[in-house]
Order: C-alpha cells, then sequence, then structure tokens
C-alpha cells in the first residue's frame, strides 16, 4: 500500500525574496504573498469557524497582521507555516467569540486509549464518492468533519488537506510533535468511521438520510 | 503484532515515516488481518477524499474583494509610516 505525501511544494527562496521586500514596503510583493495564500487562509480559517463571514474577516486579518508583523519573520520557519500559525489563531478568536459557552482549546487532552480496534469492520465500495453527486458528497463530508471536535478538526485540515509537514503543524497550533500526531490518527479514524456510513460496500445512496442525520453529533466540546 | 498495535502506527505507516522493520511488521498484519487492511485502505481513502474535495473554495469574485481591501489597508498603513505599519 503506497503512502500519502503531503501536497505543498516551496520555491522557497523566491519566497523570501518576497518577504524581504515588503519587509521593506513593498505592497505589491506583499500582494503576492496574498495571492499565494488566500485559499488556503480562507479554507483553514472556513474549516475552523464553520462560517463563511467569520472566515473572510479571518482572511483579511490574519493577512494584515501578518502585513503589520513582517519584521517579526526571522525566516526560520516557512513563510506560510508563519501565515498559518496567525491564522488559526484569529480563527479561535472568532470561534470562541461565537461560542463563548464552550471551552475550545488546542490543547485539550485527549485520550487515545478508547482508540481501540473496530469489532465489525465493512469495507467501502470501490469508488465511494461516486456514489453521491457533488452536492451530495460535499454536504456528506461537511457534516462529517464538522462534528469532529475544533482541535481535530485543525490538525487534520493542516495535515491532510493543506498538506503541511507533522512538524509544521505542530509548530503552526503550538503543540508537540507526539500531540499532533496523537490527534491526527483520532481524527483521520473518526473520520473513516463516519464516512463509512455512507460509503460502505452495498450501500444504496439515499440522500434524504444524510439531510435527517444532520447535526447529530457536531460539537467542540472535549471527548 | 496486534491489532491494537498496528492501530498505534496507522498514521506513522500512511505517512511513510517508519523504519524498515516496523514496515515489515505491519505488512505482515496487513496480509493476514482484513480488518486492519480495510481500516487501512479506507483510512488512506478518507484523506485522499478530503483532500480532493473542493471544500470551501474561495470564489474569485470574493478573493478579489478581499485582496483589494487587504492591499488598500496595507497601502493607507505604509502611508501612516512605519511605526504604523
Amino acid at each position: 500500500m503506497s503512502t500519502i505525501q503531503p501536497k505543498l511544494g516551496e520555491p522557497l527562496t523566491e519566497e523570501l525574496t518576497l518577504v524581504q521586500a515588503a519587509k521593506e514596503g513593498d505592497v505589491e510583493a506583499f500582494e503576492e504573498l496574498v495571492r499565494r495564500y488566500d485559499r488556503n487562509v480562507f479554507r483553514i480559517a472556513q474549516h475552523i469557524t464553520q462560517n463563511r463571514e467569520d472566515a473572510e474577516d479571518v482572511v483579511q486579518d490574519a493577512f494584515l497582521k501578518a502585513y503589520g508583523n513582517l519584521k517579526q519573520f526571522q525566516g526560520q520557519s516557512k513563510f506560510y507555516t508563519w501565515l498559518v500559525r496567525i491564522a488559526v489563531n484569529e480563527a479561535l478568536m472568532k470561534l470562541r467569540r461565537r461560542r463563548p459557552e464552550r471551552m475550545i482549546s488546542l490543547d485539550e487532552e485527549v485520550k487515545t486509549e478508547e482508540d481501540s480496534v473496530p469489532r465489525e469492520v465493512a469495507d467501502w465500495s470501490p469508488n465511494p464518492e461516486q456514489q453521491y453527486n457533488q452536492a451530495e458528497l460535499r454536504e456528506i463530508l461537511t457534516k462529517t468533519i464538522q462534528g469532529l471536535p475544533a482541535s481535530f478538526r485543525t490538525v487534520f485540515v493542516l495535515r491532510d488537506v493543506e498538506g503541511l509537514s507533522t512538524e509544521e503543524t505542530a509548530e503552526a497550533l503550538d503543540l508537540s510533535v507526539p500531540a499532533v500526531k496523537s490527534r491526527l490518527l483520532r481524527a483521520r479514524l473518526q473520520l473513516r468511521e463516519r464516512l463509512s456510513r455512507y460509503f460502505q460496500r452495498g450501500r444504496a445512496p439515499n440522500g434524504k438520510e444524510i439531510a435527517d442525520e444532520n447535526n447529530q453529533d457536531s460539537g467542540d466540546g472535549n471527548q | 503484532m496486534k491489532c491494537a498495535e498496528f492501530l498505534q502506527e496507522l498514521t506513522n505507516y500512511l505517512d511513510g515515516v517508519i523504519d524498515d522493520r516496523t514496515r515489515a511488521e505491519l505488512e505482515d498484519h496487513l496480509a493476514w488481518c482484513h480488518n486492519c487492511y480495510v481500516v487501512c485502505d479506507t483510512t488512506k481513502k478518507t484523506i485522499e477524499i478530503y483532500r480532493d474535495s473542493k471544500l470551501y473554495e474561495l470564489p474569485e469574485d470574493l478573493r478579489g474583494r478581499l485582496r483589494s481591501a487587504i492591499v488598500s489597508k496595507c497601502h493607507a498603513r505604509k502611508k501612516a509610516g512605519p511605526e504604523h505599519a
């Protein structure tokens, strides 16, 4: 079985030239950095906040904060990792503001013992995503990932969707590498388990059922 | 190797960050344990489906608006002087 590798390329020196120019006040150079990463920041922000308007605000706030603090970027990490760290913090602030009743923390204690082996494991259809049309699939994927606690969701998105390395994810979230790995494992397994409802072999596509299950286990609380 | 041990190594295995000996042990386990094979295979699919999904794409018109707003605020800060930047 082949392994999964992160997808993000890194034209590093050229990027550092842009960052340097932006530091010296070249707004066009900074605009190029915005162009390069605005889609990623938006996606990360929407995954965390689960709200479109908040995600738009996060894109603006994160880039402006990055611009204002460029001098603090020393180039020890990639610009993108540094930017993601800012964006994640902005997004978490939005999330906390919107849901003050919930404790939202990326440091929450995570038990790993309960990830015992699933007892009955049903295999999926060969091309499970093709059982559904695009809108249905989008709904399934959105609802499923929204059901994860924020700390798992964020690690999964940075690591598996955005392609940051484990070390970069740890740096962006201010977590240890073992903490990232433990959350990533649980996030992957929980998503797999939840998607199995829709993708297991022999299951007839049924849009109604997808709608009916809406929000049954969403939440950001500790698990 | 037990299933629980396999599961603990699953993320490292999928990410390709394990030594040859552990990899051989994991693959040996996969060869006879159907449940772990399915968990491994469908976890990999889960990652691929999310990676390929076009969730939360930033629409081009919105993208343009956000970028103009960011750039004009950067210009404004630049004009205001470095202490405000």
